[in-house]
């Protein structure tokens, strides 16, 4: 169970992420949707306890993130956005170390590196190094990387990114399966995915979440049934002219 | 501690998965030699010791290799965003930096390790004091280990390897060449005797030389230790400073 609470995040004089609250169940799958900026990955990387929040709460399955990290990064496998891998190393070798980095060994330890390879059909590639790899196999590496230790909450930073048509109906396939059993957050900017994996969505903008609802609910408020148009409502472009807060 | 373990068997690997580990300890072995067979007069001196042959140019030699070595430990985590991933495990951040100096600290262990034949030369040249070599050895890895300290931590301040390169190489120079006996000379004359003494206390010669002479202090010893305690300190508060 993800619980976060009025989590705010300032970057010197802006302001990312505003007194975002919402909860996340075990069973549930919840889309973040927004515009570019909207404070998405700040919230996830405040969420997996990657940056400090500048006031709020976290709490992951219990544990708070800020006062006890370790415990609580413990219950998530993230992916983050850029897909960060560590170029020198094989697919099958940086598994191996992200297992034993999550206290993995022996036996549990080539299973959960078997099973990952095998969930994100890593085969073809596993003992190519890394700085070869396509966008699209550097993805699924770090997803697979997100998986080793079967997390009770996984958080996606744009999980189809990058994805051929194939592999990103496999992804939101699997987050769908995941979600059955585990706590989901992930990020997207492909409506369809919010129906095809979601059980529940959000949408943020300018680090608020002005949207919050399951997809049938989400494309009744559109009234014209599509989320394309509920998302242009809802969300400030960067077209339109900079309102008189901002200016100030 | 088995974090630490995972964090320094990746390190390590990587090292000597690349040739930037193979290069550099060729180097280092290859200008070690020359400045002893050359400066040092190894042959000629008839000095069975190897403190001014061979000890006293390897502050000259480590200065710009080691930062070479240490340079990628931070920047290319924080060029490549893996460093987003670290800072997700359930490990702690101080392991991490452990394991990375301990993996650097491993590659010039075997690059000053392998310098050998030369102390099978001087046994069997003349009667060495080999106690002497021995503690001149530790000085050597503690000089490296103190360069290797101050480049970690410039790297954690730069995605830019060069400029850690650049960077630290000036600080591990200013740091030799401060105390280095000809320049002490020279700012002698301008300088009053309480800041000459001021900038030689911080200079490495004094630490080095002595520990190269075989004159273990207990005192040269804690000097390296509290630039490398100091500099790793100072990564960790970098690092979790540079997120917020
Ligand atoms: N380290 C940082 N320093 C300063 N500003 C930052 C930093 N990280 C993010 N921001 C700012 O915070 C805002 C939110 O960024 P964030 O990456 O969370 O957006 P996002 O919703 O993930 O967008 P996208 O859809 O493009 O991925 C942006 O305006 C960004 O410029
Ligand atoms: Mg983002």
């Amino acid at each position: 169970m993800i619980e976060v609470e009025n989590l705010t995040k300032r970057f010197g004089t802006k302001l990312a992420v505003d007194h975002l609250s919402f909860t996340v169940q075990k069973g549930e799958v919840l889309g973040f949707l927004g515009p570019n900026g909207a404070g998405k990955s700040t919230t996830m990387r405040m969420v997996t306890g990657f940056l400090p929040p500048t006031s709020g709460s976290i709490r992951i399955c219990g544990t708070s993130v800020i006062e006890n990290p370790t415990a609580a990064k413990r219950h998530i496998g993230y992916l983050p956005e850029s897909a960060p891998l560590y170029n020198d190393m094989t697919v099958t070798g940086f598994l191996n170390f992200a297992a034993e980095i999550r206290g993995l060994t022996g036996t549990a330890k080539k299973e959960a590196v078997s099973m990952a390879i095998e969930t994100c059909f890593l085969e073809s590639v596993a003992r190519q190094s890394i700085d070869t790899l396509s966008k699209g196999y550097r993805h699924r590496t770090c997803l697979a990387q997100s998986l080793l230790h079967d997390p009770e909450v996984l958080i996606l930073d744009e999980p189809t990114d990058g994805l051929d048509p194939n592999q990103k109906h496999e992804v939101r396939q699997l987050i769908r399966r995941l979600g059955e059993k585990k706590v989901v957050l992930f990020s997207t900017h492909i409506l369809e995915e919010v129906e095809a994996a979601c059980t529940r969505a959000v949408i943020v903008d300018r680090g608020r979440i002005v949207v919050d609802g399951t997809p049938e609910e989400l494309k009744e408020k559109s009234g014209t049934g599509s989320l394309t148009d509920l998302f242009r409502q809802v969300t400030t472009r960067d077209t339109e002219p900079e309102t008189s807060e901002d200016a100030a | 501690m088995k974090d630490v373990w995972t964090i320094y068997k990746r390190e390590l690997g990587s090292y000597f998965g690349q040739p930037i580990a193979y290069a550099i300890i060729v180097i280092f072995l290859l200008l070690s030699m020359v400045f002893t067979f050359t400066l040092g007069n190894f042959i000629e001196a008839g000095d069975a010791s190897l403190t001014y042959s061979f000890f006293l140019y390897l502050p000259f030699v480590l200065m710009v290799l080691v930062p070479a070595v240490g340079m990628r430990l931070w920047s290319e985590e924080l060029r490549s965003g893996t460093v987003e991933l670290i800072g997700t495990y359930p490990i702690s951040l101080w392991s991490v930096i452990l394991g990375k100096f301990k993996a650097a600290a491993t590659v010039w262990l075997i690059a000053i390790a392998l310098t050998f034949p030369i102390w099978i030369t001087v046994n069997w040249l003349g009667e060495p004091d080999n106690l002497a070599i021995i503690s001149g050895y530790i000085g050597a890895f503690l000089l490296a280990c103190t360069f290797l300290a101050i480049t970690l931590l410039v790297s954690a301040f730069t995605r830019d390897q060069v400029i850690c390169l650049i960077v630290s190489s000036a600080i591990c120079i200013g740091l030799v060449f401060a105390t280095f006996d000809p320049f002490v000379r020279q700012y002698s004359k301008t300088f009053s005797p309480e800041v000459k003494d001021a900038i030689t206390a911080l200079g490495v010669w004094d630490h080095f030389l002595s520990l190269a002479r075989g004159a273990f202090r207990l005192q040269d010893v804690l000097w390296f230790a509290s630039i490398i305690i100091a500099s790793l300190l100072g990564t960790s508060a970098i690092l979790s400073a540079k997120r917020s």
